[in-house]
């Protein structure tokens, strides 16, 4: 079988890519990606005095690295035949080696495109946050950093207890920049958020602690308990536990009021992490380790987490369309497409799931993407009321012509990304047991459809209602929109970039839960009888 | 039948108490030396600092050098020295000479006697270093009570406030009232034990060591539970402890003593003692009151539950920062007695209450050093409003309490985070689920006063007194201690290799 590196122009790179797999350098590339923005948010607080210019400068090396590293890191990982399997491992011992806890990084199918996720964002985000007059920028970029490497480190983490470390540690700098940079609320939001997620984290926390010391395994990393999935005790307690605690942190309906005031509140480079990707790490949580290793007990809920999808979708998409504000449409909008991925997982195929990852990975493109048009917006006119915008593509075209893009994209059109992920899971949803899902689920489409094509005329059509200062998009804003476009587009034109890899792994995940589900069909089978 | 004039020949090992010694002469030499050198009087509290320092160091290389591995009685069955002694008395030295540097900070605007603050501390860290090596009930009621009146001096130790003197006489009320109870438990432990109606009653039944003998006895003999007077006994013998670590109901005397102490005597009070405590049940409960698990057990399961409830539900409410970190500590005794209960069925995870101690003294000083350059003139009256701005006015005081916080928290990357963990996985493995749900809700619960506490550190507050004056500076050695507490309180987050910390 031929690797599936399908991009002519990088065959001519493959020596180059497999004397970087073989001279080691990817695992140090894996760690220094992880490390790097760590290392520049520690070094710009303990630098002294600084000017704003050096601040930026030095912070957006902190982002550049982890996004050029993650980038040749999937080249390299496309160009091998790993088969989604998991590459790059590095493992040492912090002095928790005797309860089976290591500092244990490496990437398989499914991280992989998570993790050039969490790097493209972080430098448009990055990006962002340096092309606008931010009070205390240099505070303001060191959250930033940190949040940065705790993402970065979320989806490289193999071991357990570093992917919940690393999570929490992008989620602290988040309710701090809410705290003192957020809009209107901003107290009250920061400690509301912060108890909300920390109840799901611990319900995480615990439920993942339980399931390791209820298997077998004798380390605490996913290889290791995928191998002894078939021994895990008190699957229901632990599998209830992890959806709960997930699904708070993915803003599973009714656990997700946090989610719209806390992202328009929120300062945009920070709504655009924490939307874009940090939220994704319930999903993915979901599929790395409740998929694989408590697959019947998944089953069993799945129901539930079908209506509760469900309510994601309509639920809140009526709550959507009723938003009279740009920034808690778009994160009225973020929960509703959630409850697409959850759609995916619920059906249990590798095309549902495949096309849950392929979701994750567009929608936290699309969002970001979403998150930072909306704040230039605000920055041009100091609103994001609909009822005080309207005409700004006579003043901004360039601005009109992103938004409106994003916006397509968001809907699920074909030719960005966003599609082959809804049309995957449809089609999951219409090989699954209840094929009547899709009906609803379209009707979502349908109604993203509505709020976004109405904000669009809202904002960019019309009469003009305020007084827009600054002019159309500058070349510091634009290059973090392209950057983030130009994902969306590549991966909707090309999918397999992303699909083949997370369909290796997913097959995977498939196989492993096999004897679980055979062993639960066959109890049906006996009571029947 | 007296105890106590049945002591053996008397022995010369004092050379193994030699750093008790060191500073007990140290702490009269302080004495002295204010008088005879008036010139030497502002280096005497580097003096009591440098000497915990140096005691501890030699400490550490002592067992650096010949780890030790069992243990040993000195002075007649008075004192036990084994593997963790030596552990808990660096630890204790340490403690000291934080408390020392933090008294620096807090007697330099005031009008209050110097000296006499260091020289009183010496001898309690002294008390606590042998009150952790006792195995005998008399050392260890000797020594607890010495370092208790040490406490009563110190908690009023701030003459001119109201609220220390409000909080010494509360301290020492509750404190006779809680040494009483101790001492009637004792005694009945003594009379189940020395009972002569048994052959195999023990003439020592003050020994730690006899006292556990007579009980495998009894309990091989009648084949049944232990007598009533020595369940009643060791019952009343926890109470008393429970008063010192804090735990529900014995807990009502913290916020208003922790409130009305000195800053200094208040981290001491809220690490020292606590970790005191602790460790002095941890050695009942696996030396004499091992067979006793009957009661042990049921009692501490009860107080720990509604510890953990009643702590945090207490601190959700407090605006004084003084007063919440006397709830909070609460909730962490709270923690540390889960972890207690979860080592009488896996006695390898003593390293893991260990880390716990040294992380949580490590975050509280951070916090407790913070609070004492906020704290103005009347420095129990500390509310969430004088924090206002702090990340900004001063950026390393925020940072700090941030760091320390955070840890108390148990946010990661900080090492809180990893202890809390480990106690919960001890938890796990001794199946002790009802009281580790309370314990996660604790955890929830807790976000909202620390982090409460935080965002009033971030943002300007809304209801600010005019005219409160603003934080100090924090001087050259106030910079050491704060980078060093917050350094390691990320460092032990990431790497805990130096603890030896088992699996099972």
């Amino acid at each position: 079988m031929s690797a599936p590196l399908t991009l002519a122009f990088l065959e001519g790179l493959r020596p180059i890519l497999e004397g970087v797999e073989s001279s080691g350098f990817s695992h140090i590339a894996l760690v220094l990606a992880v490390i790097f923005p760590l290392c520049m948010a520690i070094s710009m607080s303990l630098g002294g005095a600084m000017s704003d210019l050096f601040a930026k400068a030095a912070a957006m090396l902190g982002f550049i690295v982890p996004a050029v590293l993650s980038l040749l890191l999937a080249v390299v990982y496309y160009g091998q035949d790993y088969a989604g399997g998991y590459a790059f491992e590095i493992l040492k011992d912090t002095g928790l080696g005797n309860f089976g806890i290591y500092f244990h990084l490496g990437l398989n199918g499914i991280s992989m495109p998570l993790f050039v996720l969490a790097g493209i964002v972080g430098l448009a985000a990055g990006g962002y946050a340096v092309s606008g007059k931010i009070e205390k920028i240099r505070i303001y970029l060191i959250l930033l950093l940190v949040m940065q490497a705790g993402l970065m480190g979320t989806f490289a983490s193999v071991d357990v207890l570093f992917f919940y470390l690393f999570h929490e540690f992008a989620l602290i700098p988040t309710f701090i920049l809410i705290a003192m940079w957020g809009g209107r609320g901003r107290r009250s939001v920061a400690l509301e958020m912060s108890i909300y997620l920390t109840l799901g984290a611990m319900l995480t926390l615990a439920g993942l602690l339980l399931l390791y010391l209820k298997s077998d395994a004798v380390a605490f990393n996913m290889i290791e308990l995928r191998a002894y999935a078939s021994s895990v005790e008190n699957g229901g307690l632990i599998s209830a536990l992890l959806l709960l605690g997930f699904g708070v942190l993915v803003s599973l309906f009714p656990f997700h009021s946090w989610a719209p005031n806390g992202y328009a509140t929120a300062p945009a480079s920070n709504a655009m992490l924490h939307a874009g990707v940090l939220k994704k790490f319930g999903l993915y949580g979901l599929v790395q380790i409740v998929l694989p290793l408590l697959p019947a007990d998944f089953i069993v809920w799945s129901p539930t987490l079908m209506w509760l999808a469900l309510g994601n979708i309509i639920i809140i998409g009526f709550v959507t369309m009723a938003q009279r504000d740009l920034k808690m449409m778009l994160g009225n909008a973020s929960v509703m497409h959630m409850g697409y991925a959850f759609l995916g997982l619920f059906a249990f195929s590798a095309v549902g799931v495949g096309g849950a990852v392929l979701m994750m990975f567009a929608h936290g493109l699309s969002i970001a993407l979403l998150f930072l048009l909306a704040d230039v917006i605000e920055r041009r006119s100091g609103t994001t009321e609909f009822s005080e915008l309207g005409g700004m593509a006579k003043e901004a075209p360039v601005l009109a012509a992103f938004f409106i893009a994003a916006t397509m994209a968001s809907i699920g059109l074909p030719g960005f990304a966003n599609f082959w992920g809804e049309f995957a899971i449809f089609v999951s949803l219409w090989e699954s047991a209840t094929p009547w899902v899709i009906a609803p689920a379209v009707a979502g489409i349908v109604i993203s459809a509505v709020y976004g094509l109405r904000a669009v005329s809202k904002i960019f059509f019309g009469e003009a209602k305020a007084t827009y200062e600054g002019g159309d998009l500058t070349a510091l804003e634009k290059w973090p929109a392209l950057v983030l476009l130009i994902g969306l587009l590549a991966v909707g034109f090309w999918p397999r970039l992303v699909s083949d890899d997370v369909d290796a792994a997913v097959q995977d995940i498939i196989r492993t839960a096999e004897p679980a589900l055979a062993a639960t069909s066959q109890d049906v089978i006996v009571a029947e009888r | 039948m007296n105890d106590l004039a049945n002591i053996p020949e008397v022995t010369h090992e004092w050379g193994v108490i030699l750093p008790e010694i060191f500073l007990g002469v140290t702490a009269l030499l302080l004495l002295v030396l204010e008088v005879a050198v008036p010139k030497l009087k502002r280096a005497l509290p580097y003096l009591a600092m440098g000497v915990q320092g140096l005691l501890a160091g030699y400490l550490g290389w002592l067992t650096f050098n010949a780890p030790v591995t069992d243990t040993s009685t000195f002075f007649g069955g008075m004192i036990a020295q084994g593997p963790d002694t030596n552990w808990m008395r660096i630890f204790f030295l340490l403690c000291g000479a934080f408390v020392s540097h933090l008294g620096l900070t807090y007697l330099k605007s005031r009008p209050l006697a110097r000296i006499e603050f260091y020289h009183i501390q010496l001898v309690i860290v002294a008390c606590f270093m042998l009150l952790v090596q006792s195995a005998h009930f008399g050392m260890l009621f000797v020594t607890l009570e010495a370092l208790t009146i040490g406490f009563y001096l110190l908690v009023a130790y701030g003459r001119n406030s109201d609220f220390s003197l409000e909080a010494g006489l509360k301290y020492l009320i509750t404190g006779a009232l809680s040494s009483g109870i101790m001492l009637f438990g004792i005694v009945l432990l003594f009379g189940a034990a020395s009972n002569p109606i048994f052959d195999y009653s023990t003439t020592q039944p003050l020994q730690f060591s006899e006292l556990g003998t007579f009980f495998t006895s009894y309990h091989r003999m009648h084949d049944a539970d232990q007598s009533l007077l020595a369940l009643v006994g060791a019952g009343l013998v926890i109470c008393g402890l429970a008063f010192k670590i804090g735990l529900v109901p014995f807990q009502v005397w913290i916020a208003d003593v922790y409130q009305g102490a000195p800053t200094p005597v208040t981290a001491f009070l809220a690490v020292a003692s606590k970790a005191a405590g602790i460790f002095v049940l941890i050695n009942l409960l696996r030396g004499p009151f091992a067979e006793l698990e009957e009661v042990t057990v049921p009692l501490l399961t009860v107080m720990t539950g509604a510890t953990l409830l009643i702590g945090n539900l207490a601190a959700l409410g407090q605006r004084n920062v003084k007063r919440l970190m006397g709830m909070s500590g609460v909730a962490h005794a709270g923690i540390l007695i889960l972890g207690v209960l979860a080592l009488s069925s896996h006695p390898g995870l003593m390293p893991v209450l260990f880390f716990y101690l040294t992380v949580y003294a490590l975050a509280s000083f951070g916090v407790f050093e913070v609070m004492s350059h906020v704290g103005a003139e009347e420095d129990a009256d500390q509310q969430f409003e004088d924090y206002s701005e702090l990340m900004k006015t001063q950026p390393l005081l925020g940072g700090a309490l941030a760091i320390g916080l955070g840890s108390l928290a148990g946010i990661p990357p900080l090492a809180g985070f990893i202890a809390k963990v480990l106690i919960f996985y001890a938890a796990i493995q001794a199946e002790l689920y009802a009281l580790l749900a309370l314990a996660v809700f604790g955890v929830v619960c807790s976000i909202y006063y620390y982090f409460g506490w935080l965002r009033a550190s971030v943002t300007k507050a809304v209801f600010a007194e005019e005219g409160r004056p603003s934080p100090v500076a924090p001087n050259f050695g106030a910079k050491v201690v704060l980078y060093g507490v917050s350094a390691l309180s990320v460092f032990f987050g990431l790497y805990q290799g130096v603890f030896g910390l088992p699996g099972y």
